[in-house]
């Protein structure tokens, strides 16, 4: 895998990867990063890993593009040789699928929608060749997913789902994207899932809702005072679908401050994942409910 | 020593150099949208350059001070006036307590920077006093300004001096915002990318501190490929990456979006390049409908025309005996 580097204006240095999405991509992506924030380079004044690429921005004043570009293209070698083993966490999302406030705006834009008889659970089963509603569901929630960027806006995880890319789920987004979008909804678009950490715009399909808030600005939330979002590249997500009756229980003990997300401390190796996807999930749900 | 919002203004933020840092994780630079503006107004009132300022778009806000300040608007033509009394721009003048700033209709520009000595001084939030509207984050509240909100300032000694027109800067008719091909331009064809250049645009309505979209030019022709895995299916779509500040996105290839202060920080549709840092500013002050056209620059140029921008900003500094 050959990186391909191209300046973003007098300020960034963008990098692609690969033009597929695949965690191999991904890894490289965040070691490169690592690797460059490890460097300690002068000038550079933010470090963006993405999906299947990543994004330097400098200050041109202090060090020149093209001695930046030198720099980073001698650190690809070391970056695709390392080895992707990641110390990292596994997390918890509960979902309340087909939930009212998703289906009530995604009522208000269907003719922005491939199908506008179709609600968009309805309609990714069917595109992904699933008996219905409830078998999409079980496919989404029953094998974990990885945060692969962090971004769109503040706080918004891009999670890519930890099977055989023939088992991933893909589904086109909006024809047009929506104006409106509830907050905490999880929507998927491509072969990536995300949690709306904000309200607003979006052109993802609309699945349910989590009644875990993951972005505090005014950081009163008890897990969000030390950093206002919750997620980082490389962290492990579980969906646990819950009942109308379980989501109010929630969002009463996140209204008391008294929610406690679900994070356990878990590593992940590509090599083995690759070996043995079924096994490696496996040990993260193992690591995640604590046997 | 507060100011008192009587009313708010189209869309008014508390604004200063920006955020820088937090971009990983989805939170955009901020800042004013017209920099070389907001440090001009602040160096006019004596702050320094990076302090809160208040940036009103389109139309101004009316403000009620509460003690002895001094203010200057810069940026946009947005005639300001103390008690219904017209004041000059580019121009720093006294306010006493219980006078009312309050404005005319916009004569040019589309971003006005009013600049109160000792700053606005709203709560630092990851170190920056910057509004971020989408994500509720900095400023007053996280919000824009509303009609009964109480502003606190910072001390400050003062300033004087006028900022005469040939030590200002405004976009040209119709606006040429210089740009660096990259990013994803191989995925348009030659002919398209000369177009690109060739076609005079129209800011569209939807301009605003995320980014201005463009229309009226040709639709891009693209390279024909097999979209890769998690792209999508839209030639315009690649998978989701990073959006530099100052990107230029084509979704569905037809009418190109440049990103500003309030970036979203990435997503799924290609880019053609950026507009050069020296042009961002120009941008700020750009009106829904007024023509612009991208013009291509190499890597040499643009670092020269930053050089101009800085040596500009000395010329400001040297003039206000700064």
């Amino acid at each position: 895998m050959s990186i391909r580097f191209s300046f973003g204006g007098d300020e960034h240095i963008f990098a692609e990867v690969s033009e597929d999405m695949s965690l191999e991509a991904f890894f490289t992506s965040l070691s490169m990063t690592n690797a460059v924030r490890a460097a300690g380079i002068k000038g550079v004044t933010e470090i963006c890993p993405a999906n299947a690429s990543f994004q330097i921005k400098f200050d041109p004043d202090r060090i020149k593009p093209g001695d930046l570009l030198k720099e980073l293209q001698s650190m690809e070698g070391a970056a695709s040789k390392s080895d992707a083993t990641l110390k990292t966490r596994i997390m918890e999302i509960p979902v309340l699928y087909q939930d009212p406030w998703t289906h009530e705006t995604l009522m208000r834009f269907r003719e922005r929608h491939q199908n506008p008889n179709a609600t968009d659970l309805e309609y990714a089963a069917e595109v992904n060749g699933l008996g219905g509603v409830d078998d999409f569901i079980k496919a989404h929630s029953s094998q974990p997913w990885f945060v692969s960027m962090v971004g769109f806006v503040a706080g918004l995880p891009f999670l890519y789902q930890m099977v055989e890319r023939k088992r991933q789920l893909q589904v086109p987004k909006y024809l047009r994207p929506r104006t409106d979008t509830p907050k905490l909804t999880i929507g998927h678009g491509g072969c990536f899932s995300c949690i709306y950490s904000v309200r607003g715009a979006g052109g993802y399909q609309m699945f349910g809702v989590t009644p875990m808030p993951i972005y505090d600005p005014s950081q009163k939330v008890n897990y969000l005072q030390d950093e206002m979002c919750l997620f980082k590249p490389g962290d492990i997500v579980k969906w646990k679908p819950v009942t109308r009756d379980e989501y109010d229980a929630a969002i009463e003990a996140v209204e008391e401050n008294r929610f406690e997300p679900v994070i356990r401390a878990a590593s992940f190796s590509l090599t083995e994942f690759n070996k043995d996807m079924a096994g490696t999930n496996a040990k993260l749900m193992e690591a995640l409910h604590g046997r | 020593m507060a100011v008192n919002v009587i009313t708010p203004g189209l869309s008014t933020t508390v604004q200063d150099l920006g955020r820088p840092g937090y971009y990983h994780l989805g939170i955009p630079l901020s800042g004013g949208m017209d920099r070389f503006a907001l440090r001009a107004a602040n160096m006019l009132v004596g702050n320094d350059e990076g302090a809160a300022v208040l940036e009103a778009v389109f139309m101004g806000p009316e403000l009620e001070f509460t003690s002895a300040a001094t203010v200057a608007i810069t940026g946009g033509d947005l005639p300001p006036k103390v008690n219904g009394d017209e004041r000059p721009t580019w121009e720093a003048f006294p306010v006493k307590a219980g006078d009312r700033l309050s404005f005319g209709y916009l004569k040019s520009g589309a971003r006005a920077y009013i600049a109160i000595s000792g700053g606005v001084d709203v709560p630092v939030k990851l170190g920056s006093r910057s509004t971020y509207t989408l994500g509720a984050l900095g400023g007053h509240e996280g919000r824009a300004l509303k009609a009964g909100d109480s502003l606190s300032l910072g001390k400050g000694a003062g300033g004087k001096g006028i900022i005469p027109a040939n030590l200002r800067r405004q976009p040209g008719n119709p606006a040429e915002l210089r740009m660096l091909p990259g990013l994803y331009w191989h995925r348009i064809t030659a002919e398209a990318g000369r177009q690109f250049f060739a076609d005079t645009w129209k800011v569209a309505p939807e301009a605003d501190r995320i980014g201005y979209r463009f229309k009226g030019g040709t639709a891009l022709d693209f390279v024909p490929r097999e979209q890769p895995f998690g792209a999508g299916s839209n030639p315009s779509n690649i998978v989701d990456a990073c959006y530099p500040y100052g990107s230029i996105q084509v979704p569905g290839g037809t009418e190109p979006i440049v990103l500003h202060r309030d970036a979203v920080s990435g997503g799924g549709y290609m880019m053609l390049g950026c507009v050069i840092s020296a042009d961002m500013d120009l941008i700020g002050q750009l009106q829904p409908h007024s023509p612009a056209r991208f013009v291509e620059v190499t890597m040499d140029q643009a670092l020269a025309a930053r050089a101009d921008r800085q040596a500009a900003l000395a010329r400001l500094r040297a003039h206000l005996g700064r």
